[in-house]
């Protein structure tokens, strides 16, 4: 058994930390149908991420749709692989009326700690049907480096 | 016991769901150009119907070929599909889509008849 410290929410105030779960939690019970589920509190996004670990390495899949490849940006740094870009959109409304207005622009960024060492020189990635899949093969032993992979 | 036990998973299987794809709708000179976000529907993947003044996209999803544990899931690998109404202004001849990166482009070309049209004064 284990003792927690009562912590009443009234006195550990933080609004937007609150409004910020509470957005969540409305995402959550509406997820399957609202189309706006990935727009982020402060006008950001963020996309969906499958990870799966099979034994010999790690599969990540994120749901990308419509980017420029080039604007997709990998970097790996000490066991964490961060996903982020941005996204412009494709038909630019200079003298065109918008009727609706659903998909997310702009800037997006995603961390992930992966659960064992990675070798980060094997890391690869391919974009395809608006999926970016990172394959992350596993380390023989713990190494630290930093690298910035390519999108191919 | 088996046959019980299976009748109401083959239920749950027969219950589709679809999850709505984001869009945008704008208007130019000529036409209309709707976008749906639908990440991982291929072309072959992609059906778009147009009926009864309504214009209906569905979009199938490749399937995934992951395999190992799942750390991390929030896709929900639903397929898409959306039904809009089409105005009378719309030449439902002329539409045509593309897919790219798993976004759909249509194109909806106004009819000529609502096209803004000079009349020479003699």
């Amino acid at each position: 058994m284990s003792l927690i410290r009562f912590q009443p929410t009234e006195l550990a105030w933080s609004p937007l930390e609150r409004l910020a779960s509470l957005r969540e939690e409305m995402n959550r019970l509406f997820a399957s149908q609202s189309p706006d589920r990935d727009a982020g509190l402060f006008g950001g996004w963020s996309p969906n991420m499958d990870v799966y670990d099979d034994r010999e390495e790690f599969v990540l899949y994120c749901e990308l749709p419509g980017m420029v490849r080039d604007k997709i940006e990998l970097a790996f740094q000490d066991g964490t692989l961060t996903v982020g870009g941005e996204r412009q959109p494709g038909q630019p409304a200079d003298d065109k009326s918008t009727f609706r207005s659903e998909r997310s622009f702009g800037k997006f960024q995603r961390s992930l700690t992966l659960p064992s060492r990675v070798d980060p020189a094997k890391i690869t990635a391919s974009y395809t049907d608006g999926v970016l899949r990172v394959v992350l093969p596993k380390a023989e032993e713990a190494r630290q480096r930093q690298i910035t992979v390519n999108v191919s | 016991m088996n046959a019980q036990t299976e009748k109401p998973q083959e239920k749950q299987a027969q219950r589709v769901s679809y999850l709505t794809p984001p869009a945008n709708i704008l208007e130019t000179e000529d036409g209309y150009v709707l976008e749906a976000e639908m990440p991982g529907v291929a072309k072959e993947g992609l059906e778009v119907i147009v009926e009864n003044g309504q214009l209906h996209l569905i979009g199938r999803r490749a399937p995934l070929e992951a395999r190992g544990r799942e750390l991390v899931r929030e896709s929900t690998r639903l397929d898409f599909r959306r039904t809009f109404d089409l105005g009378p202004s719309i030449d439902t001849q002329r539409i045509s889509a593309k897919i790219e990166q798993g976004l759909l482009l249509l194109q909806l070309p106004k009819a000529e008849s609502v096209k803004p049209r000079k009349i020479d004064i003699l």
